[in-house]
């Protein structure tokens, strides 16, 4: 990795684009060509930007990032433990590039009444118009840098469309896999759940190698009226990686979208989840949790928008932090003046592991209308002592009494995951890694 | 019961404790041996409860004088969960709740750990859950219970019969029992009570903590000691907690004290 300035990092960036085959559609060239031009107009924020003050991505601008080259050697056995058995549905990215051998086919998607498929030009040529009115329109990149990198990037991705009342339990796995080290990849996902649909989707980031790599996703979700998604979102990108997450979430009239994610991996790891709940009578319930320790750093940023009356939000984040790991958290509920009988509750509840461990949670409200209900309240402690005396009097260790009661905090958050085996498979890595601290 | 070679399991000399730099125990003699049920009453605020927890190792209580053996053992040099391993065992009278932690994978630790002290097999979660079933029936508990957070949103009585599970799951050589009388309504007195009488061996001693008679009813007493400010004061057979039951305790208070003045114009 060589040193460039903050500006040429950019440029290396943007010149290290390959170049992306054009596609039939004229709206899509165009959409990546604007977003290449915003991207050479924004600067990489900085902690002077109040959205940014306490996570410094300046070691981001201090490394080159070359685009990731093709894999062939991987083989199905690298990656087969990172499947899910409840997954019906697979779509696998290597270092961003779709691997069609590692996912299920298109058709098995189409038996269960959904469309999933990856977003090639063909594939966005196939479902141009359903695409066309969701796809970079609700995850604007005009003042976000990662966003307009990460669509002048857009060449593969995740569609997955569940048609009008199509009803599917078994989640739809979306696997994106880091594999090379001193790259970026800028994963994208679009998910449009038509009306009264009901959908599950798990947005799952790992890797295979410990290197520092880059991971710029970008994720829209789109649910209709009386549509219902469940989204799962893990990262467990290297502890070296950098991760920049930006999801995007529009609800319609009656729909119920909740969403559970955990950050669990990378040296710097930041998530912007915006929610708007664009019609009456929108719900939404947004669980976090973030789990670090060394020198990781953790940041949380939601936003849910109540732009409608009669929505209802619920959210609980919560941060576990050792080392001299440091959280963020920054919650902003929005109550627009015609958003009337909205009922929002957020509760930020962090635990203190170390001396060094650090926790900034901010709860921001900015509430319009005047008839609404909204509650919100932010802790930070340590382990309970009386918890822990309670503990070590049945004669657990002071090590296991600690240990179980950390996870019994992270195990609140994990346990609102609708899907058993990563419910269980992230239940053993938080104990694995409370054990090991 | 009192044994003729019943060894002593417990001996608490000159034990004197503060909480936040004020004296609670003020001085405590007490010796309990293998086979024994003893019974400390005394008025509320009198240190019952902090000389239990002294006893199991609380580190908000400061031990400022004193000694206690446990098994030939200094219990000072011992961390709460090696008192616990070495067969201590003190039912709370105002048990925890754990949000978060199962009640039946808590339990399971417990266990487990206590058992690989002795050197015995682990039980895996099958295993236990038969295991632990059949203790429960002895105290007429309903499963479901192992299915929750460990005493989370438990009732009063339901946070003691689970002490009394763990009890009975551990099989401690020295019960400290404080207030378990309190928050049971008679029918669950009689279970629980009758629960730790089927656990008492000849091996193994109890201390019952109350300030009620009502208790010693079902276990019998073999000492009865009136705790006041600190102090035992004194100490008779189980027809004392009646006299006390009847007379209450001032009588006991103005004893000992026109004993301390009579001692000190000798
Ligand atoms: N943690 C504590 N902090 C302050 N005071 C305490 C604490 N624990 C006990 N005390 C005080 O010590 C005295 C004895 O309390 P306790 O041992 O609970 O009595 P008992 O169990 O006999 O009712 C009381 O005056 C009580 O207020
Ligand atoms: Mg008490």
């Amino acid at each position: 990795m060589s040193m460039v300035t903050s500006s040429s990092y950019l440029e290396s960036l943007l010149q290290g684009q390959p170049q992306l085959p054009p596609s039939p559609l004229a709206w899509f060239n165009q959409l990546r060509a604007s977003a290449v031009d915003r991207a050479g107009t924004l600067k990489l924020p900085t902690t002077r930007d109040e959205d940014w003050r306490f996570t410094d991505i300046s070691p981001l601008a201090k490394l080159s990032f070359q685009p990731a080259r093709a894999v062939s050697t991987l083989q199905a056995a690298d990656v087969e433990g990172f499947y899910l058995d409840e997954a019906a549905i697979r779509l696998v990215f290597v270092d961003g590039a779709y691997m069609p051998q590692f996912s299920t086919q298109p058709d098995k998607a189409r038996d269960l009444g959904l469309t999933v498929t990856d977003l090639s030009s063909t594939a966005v040529s196939s479902h141009g118009t359903v695409i066309e009115p969701h796809l970079g329109r609700h995850a604007g990149f005009q003042d976000n840098l990662f966003a307009a990198l990460n669509t002048a990037f857009l060449h593969d991705g995740a569609l997955v469309v569940a048609p009008r009342n199509a009803a599917v339990d078994a989640p739809v796995h979306v696997l994106f896999i880091a594999t090379q080290p001193e790259v970026a990849s800028h994963p994208r996902c679009l998910l449009i759940a038509e009306s009264g649909s009901a959908v599950t989707i798990v947005e799952d980031y790992v890797t295979l190698q410990e290197g520092a790599y880059v991971t710029n996703a970008v994720t829209e979700i789109v649910l209709e009226g009386n549509a219902q998604v469940n989204h799962v979102r893990i990262q467990r990108d290297s502890p070296q990686a950098f991760h920049i997450g930006h999801c995007a979430v529009s609800l319609a009239h009656a729909s119920r979208y909740r969403s559970v994610s955990v950050a669990l991996g990378a040296r710097i790891s930041r998530y912007d989840l915006n929610a708007r709940l664009a019609a009456e009578g929108a719900e939404c319930a947004i669980d976090g949790l973030a789990l670090i320790s060394g020198r990781q750093l953790a940041d949380t940023h939601t936003c849910i928008d109540h732009a409608q009356p009669n929505g209802i939000s619920r959210q609980l984040h919560k941060c576990i932090v050792d080392g001299a790991a440091h959280a963020v958290f920054n919650g902003k509920i929005m109550v627009r003046s015609g958003a009337q009988c909205t009922d929002s509750t957020q509760s930020s509840r962090n635990l203190l592991l170390s001396a060094k461990a650090r926790v900034d949670t901010k709860p921001q409200l900015e509430i319009f209308a005047d008839d609404v209900k909204c509650a919100h309240g932010a802790t930070v402690g340590q382990l309970d002592i009386e918890e822990l005396f309670y503990l070590k009097s049945r004669g657990l260790s002071e090590i296991a009494a600690r240990n179980l009661l950390t996870y019994a905090f992270g195990a609140e958050i994990i346990d609102r995951i609708p899907v058993a085996s990563l419910k269980q498979r992230l239940e053993r890595t938080v104990f694995e890694q409370t054990k090991r601290s | 019961m009192i044994h003729q070679d019943s060894k002593v399991l417990l001996e608490i000399r000159g034990l004197r404790a503060t909480v936040n730099g004020i004296e609670i125990l003020k001085g405590i003699d007490l010796t309990v041996r293998s086979g024994e049920v003893h019974a400390i009453m005394g008025t509320n605020g009198s240190g019952k409860s902090t000389l239990a927890k002294v006893l199991a190792g609380h580190n908000a209580y400061q031990v400022t004088g004193g000694s206690i053996t446990f098994e030939g053992h200094n219990l000072f040099d011992l961390e709460p969960e090696e008192r616990a391993r070495a067969g201590l065992f003190l039912a709370f009278q105002y048990p925890i709740e754990i949000p978060g932690v199962s009640n039946s994978h808590f339990l399971r630790l417990a266990y487990n750990t206590v058992q690989a002290q002795h050197g015995k097999d682990e039980l895996d979660p099958l295993e236990f859950e038969d295991f632990v079933r059949e203790k429960m029936k002895l105290l007429d508990m309903n499963p479901d219970f192992l299915d929750r957070g460990v005493n989370e949103g438990f009732s009063g009585g339901e946070k003691k019969r689970n002490e009394i599970l763990q009890m009975a799951l551990l099989e401690p050589r020295l019960a400290i029992l404080d207030e378990t009388d309190s928050g049971l309504d008679i029918d669950a007195l009689r279970i629980v009570t009758n629960g730790v009488n089927k656990l008492a061996t000849k091996d193994n001693a109890i201390v019952l903590v109350t300030h009620y008679q009502r208790m010693l009813n079902y276990i019998v007493p073999d000492f009865v000691h009136v705790m006041q400010a600190g102090r035992i004061i004194k100490t008779g057979g189980k027809e004392l907690a009646l006299d006390l039951e009847t007379r209450g305790y001032d009588w006991v208070g103005a004893e000992h004290r026109a004993a301390v003045e009579a001692e000190a114009e000798a």
